[in-house]
């Protein structure tokens, strides 16, 4: 069979999948007062297509910012406009002021829902196409590693099902690490500057990308690295300008931008999240021990010390393979670690570790997987069992049957060659491992639907799963740190001389 | 869950026996929805439970297509999986998307059905004919739409297996007709049924059961025609009453005013044709399938031909039956598939037809949020036995002439029109069914051309002379 008509095969089945899980409920469905993050997105359409744009992140008579305010960068606010346009043609009684609070019908769902397929199917989808396309190896292996990929239960889940644009802030760091995988900085550059100004949350992989650029820059400097190094501050600067151009008219403004993206009067974290601090909480009452400022100073200490050995490893070895695992690396010491972290932001460290998924099957799907099941309070609580269910199997099925993932495990598989006197029979350990922990999953999954909490512990499953993850992204954390840092020193250019 | 309009569901008798058994565990998920009165009773918990019904039951079908992938004659060995033809075959049946769209989204147990509508094809395969006869039996019992093949293992079981020996030239030797496996079979018949009508026989019923089971006042053709002969017969009879209007040949008084195509289930009078009575769509089916019936008795293949035989009888009573179910396609559609994965040509026919009438299934998916969902699984499937059976046959030139290409690449512009365009025009609320109707009368060709073109291409076979080998 042709390599397109597998291709296009793929992409149907991962678009059917998608589409399935969107007939499915979305956050905060039928729960008034306050609705959901689905109501959220339609707020933001609503303030944008209304208001003039210095009113969009102020609290005024016409914007209750209590009420789901504005607290996500400009782009995301362009991108709400661009959907309340279309909003204004099909039904402008989605998007009037005030009266379309708690708005929901078929139709609008069908609306919102579609604007997440195209913008998955514009940003994300070719990315990761253009990724499998640039990787090496046979098509069969592409074609496969492409179907997994694509079937990560936990972005279709969160996007489709919850109801959230990820697709495109993680769709853009992909062109930002392929703009970098294919020599292009500067597209790469702009990229990042796009995605994170989408989403303030891609701080995490900030470390990584100035880290690779500035190691690059370092590495070439007889051949005018200091020179690139500039010519990407100047193109960083000029991307952020463009983007916050209505909010450079006054400092007012973008100080109520920056106040409103990162609210550091909200707490160490919120709800049950597979985070350190959480779990700490359990026997350690942090947020009642420490004030506010020591939490802040604690957790940002913490987190610099995490990310320090992989973004010094990066700087001094600047290689795109280094780059993917400081990529993983920090943004998972960034949701272990810091501050108001969302149970959401799993998925900032899973897309870098889909990047990895044909070279390390096995740990990459185990991590997936956990990832995944570390959403499931939420998941649970938008009504969404089933499609968890179904593409937590689908994606267990298509990765070990299509990537061998629970065949490749021997040490040189798991790239720890000189690990392997320390850990006797390490496949055996990883595998039987591996093994207990899907059981767990399981068990805790069926736990936490089919039982109810006692009376004294009623949060006691969503605890469960929160810890459950804490230790698996612990350990996940240090074998990725691991794989870096012992990852031998390469002394190449990385460019010719122009 | 769909429900017809028109109210009443026709209950099928072993079927019967399958729901009851199953609402022992309906109990565990809804109580409520076991409460007779409540008519279109729904909760997520009674979806649930049905559409894991369909599920669990739909092993029988991977059973079946599990035994039909053992049992396919393996002329092409390739290294790659991806071209076994066993390997294509169980794709081509697992991901029909007829049975896909009509089981898990519609709602019917069609899976378990032909799973075992396949075990009984293999068991004929493998020299077993009284296990095939048995097992059709109580196929036809659970619904009778099989019925329409039933002609097929008459006539081969008498030729094939109560005749038990040819003349030297193939022809039929009257004195080896064995008396004891006809009896067998007949007793095996008798029995069936039995146990399927006689506690209703018992109760009085049975002339209640035969009512609901055929139900001849509902009309030539379905809500939405049927793409057979008779959607082309009404879709003339419509041009030629349009065309008598506007000519003032025929006054307008005398056209019916309950459109066929009004979306009710009712008796309906041709304006320029003949109406037509079930009686005549009697004769007509079973003119259509006399030479393929002929063709098995005069020239005796062997289970391939039978299974030709089943599925021109298929299509036979398709094209010609009364009050077809589009869904009826469908048992036309998944045996052929077995040939498509042997030869060529039959193949290319497989393509038409599968195509074709999987197109004319749209209509059974109606609401806006399942488009995408029916229009991305035909893409799939489309796309998957265009491009594995070209595979499989690359050696062996095209599968399809230019003027097919054509005609099936037509099928995309009439279902955008149909599915997109037309809804958002002015004659959408004057004209509702009129999309339906083109669309029925279109696949109607492609589906007519098919069935002719297998016709020829069986009619044409030499006879197999020597003993037939087990496949």
């Amino acid at each position: 069979m042709e390599i397109s008509s597998m291709v296009a095969l793929v992409l149907m089945v991962s678009f059917t999948v998608r589409w399935a899980v969107s007939l499915n409920s979305y956050s905060g469905a039928g729960k008034p007062p306050m609705y959901g993050d689905y109501e959220a997105q339609r707020h933001w359409q609503e303030i944008t297509f209304n208001l003039p744009i210095d009113e969009w992140y102020f609290n005024t008579s016409n914007n209750d910012l209590e009420y789901w305010g504005l607290d996500y960068p400009p782009f995301t606010a362009y991108h709400s406009l661009l959907c309340a346009y279309v909003a204004e043609l099909i039904d402008p009684e989605w998007i009037a002021l005030f009266t379309s609070q708690g708005y929901e019908s078929d139709k609008h769902k069908l609306f919102m829902r579609s604007t997440v397929v195209v913008a998955d199917i514009t940003v994300y989808v070719p990315a990761i196409l253009y990724y499998v396309h640039l990787c090496e190896g046979p098509w069969a292996t592409k074609v496969s590693f492409l179907l997994c990929a694509l079937l990560y239960p936990g972005l279709i889940l969160i996007d489709h099902g919850h109801f959230q644009y990820n697709c495109i802030s993680l769709g853009l760091i992909l062109w930002g690490v392929l703009g970098l995988l294919n020599d292009r900085v500067f597209l790469g550059s702009v990229a990042f500057c796009m995605a994170l100004n989408y989403k303030q949350m891609e701080l995490y992989h900030a470390p990584p990308f100035f880290c690779y650029l500035l190691g690059s820059c370092l590495r070439n400097l007889k051949n005018g690295g200091l020179k690139q190094l500039l010519k990407i501050t100047l193109v960083v600067l000029i991307s952020f300008a463009c983007c916050w151009l209505p909010f450079l008219t006054s400092f007012q403004q973008c100080l109520q931008v920056i106040r409103r993206i990162f609210p550091v009067d909200r707490g160490l974290f919120e709800d049950k999240v597979g985070n350190v601090w959480c779990s700490l909480s359990v026997i350690l009452k942090v947020k009642e021990i420490l004030s506010q400022q020591t939490q802040i100073w604690l957790s940002f200490a913490a987190t610099l010390l995490t990310i320090l050995p992989t973004c010094v490893k990066l700087t001094i070895d600047p290689t795109i393979k280094g780059f993917k695992f400081s990529l993983i690396n920090c943004s998972l010491a960034f949701f272990l670690f810091s501050f108001q972290v969302h149970e959401k932001s799993i998925l900032l460290a899973a897309i870098p570790v889909l990047l990895i998924l044909h070279e390390l099957p096995f740990m990459a799907t185990w991590f997936l997987l956990v990832s995944t099941f570390s959403m499931l309070p939420l998941l649970l609580k938008d009504g969404l069992l089933l499609p968890y269910i179904c593409t937590s199997l689908a994606f267990l099925l298509v990765t070990t049957y299509l990537l061998s993932a629970f065949v490749k495990v021997s040490v040189e598989d798991l790239q720890l060659q000189r690990w392997s006197t320390y850990i006797p029979q390490l496949p055996r350990v990883a595998k039987s491992a591996f093994r207990v922990s899907v059981i767990a999953m399981a068990t805790l999954s069926l736990i936490s639907v089919a039982l109810n909490p006692p009376s004294r512990l009623p949060h006691l499953f969503s605890v469960l799963v929160s810890l459950f993850s804490c230790i698996h992204f612990l350990m996940f954390l240090m074998y990725f740190n691991i794989l870096h840092l012992w990852e031998p020193v390469v002394q190449r250019q990385l460019w010719k001389v122009k | 869950m769909k429900r017809p309009q028109g109210g009443d569901w026709i209950i099928h008798l072993f079927f019967a026996w399958l729901e009851y058994y199953l609402s022992y565990y309906a109990q565990f998920f809804d109580k409520e929805m076991l409460v007779v009165q409540n008519l279109n009773y729904t909760s997520d918990a009674t979806v649930l439970f049905q559409r894991l019904s369909v599920i669990v039951t739909d092993m029988v079908f991977i059973i079946g297509v599990v035994a039909c992938c053992q049992n396919i004659k393996r002329t092409k060995e390739s290294k790659e999986i991806l071209e076994k033809p066993d390997f294509i075959l169980a794709v081509l049946l697992l991901c029909n998307f007829g049975i896909l769209i009509v089981d898990h989204i519609h709602f019917q147990y069609n899976g378990f059905l032909f799973g075992m509508l396949f075990l009984s094809i293999v068991k004929m395969f493998k020299g077993r004919p009284v296990d095939s006869a048995l097992i059709f039996t109580i196929l036809m019992n659970f619904k009778h739409i099989f019925i329409y093949v039933a002609p097929a293992y008459g006539i081969y079981l008498l030729r094939s297996y109560c005749i038990a020996e040819n003349k030297p030239d193939g022809s039929v030797q009257w004195r080896s007709f064995n008396f004891l496996r006809f009896n067998v079979l007949a007793f095996i018949v008798c029995a069936v049924f039995a146990v399927s009508f006689g506690p209703f026989i018992v109760m009085g019923q049975l002339s209640q059961v035969l009512a609901r089971l055929f139900p001849f006042q509902r009309g030539l053709s379905h809500a939405y025609w049927a793409p057979n002969f008779w959607a082309q017969y009404n879709g003339a009879d419509k041009v030629l009453s349009i065309i008598g209007v506007k000519l003032q040949l025929l006054a307008p008084a005398n056209i019916s005013n309950a459109s066929m195509t009004g979306g009710l289930v009712q008796k309906y009078r041709h304006a320029v044709l003949p109406s037509v009575s079930p009686l005549a769509t009697l004769v007509c089916t079973l003119l259509s399938i006399t030479p393929a019936l002929c063709n098995i008795w005069l020239k005796p293949r062997g289970p391939r031909g039978f299974l030709q035989c089943l599925i021109l009888c298929a299509l036979g009573s398709f094209m010609f039956g009364w009050h077809v179910h589009e869904k009826a396609i469908l048992i036309s559609i998944l045996p052929l598939s077995l040939f498509a994965v042997e030869n060529r040509n039959d193949a290319g026919t497989y393509l038409i037809l599968a195509t074709t009438g999987h197109l004319s299934l749209f209509p059974l998916i109606f609401t806006v949020p399942e488009l995408p969902i029916k229009l991305c699984l035909m893409l799939f499937f489309t796309v998957y036995s265009f491009s594995a059976l070209h595979a499989l046959f690359r050696n062996e030139g095209t599968l399809l002439n230019w003027s097919e290409c054509i005609y099936l690449s037509g099928l995309i512009p009439l279902e955008v029109i149909c599915e997109i365009i037309y809804p958002h025009t002015r004659w959408h609320e004057r004209f509702p069914f009129v999309p339906l109707m083109f669309l029925s009368v279109y696949c109607s060709l492609g589906i007519t051309y098919a069935w002719i073109k297998l016709y020829i291409s069986v009619l044409r076979e030499p006879t197999l002379v020597k003993k037939l080998k087990v496949i």
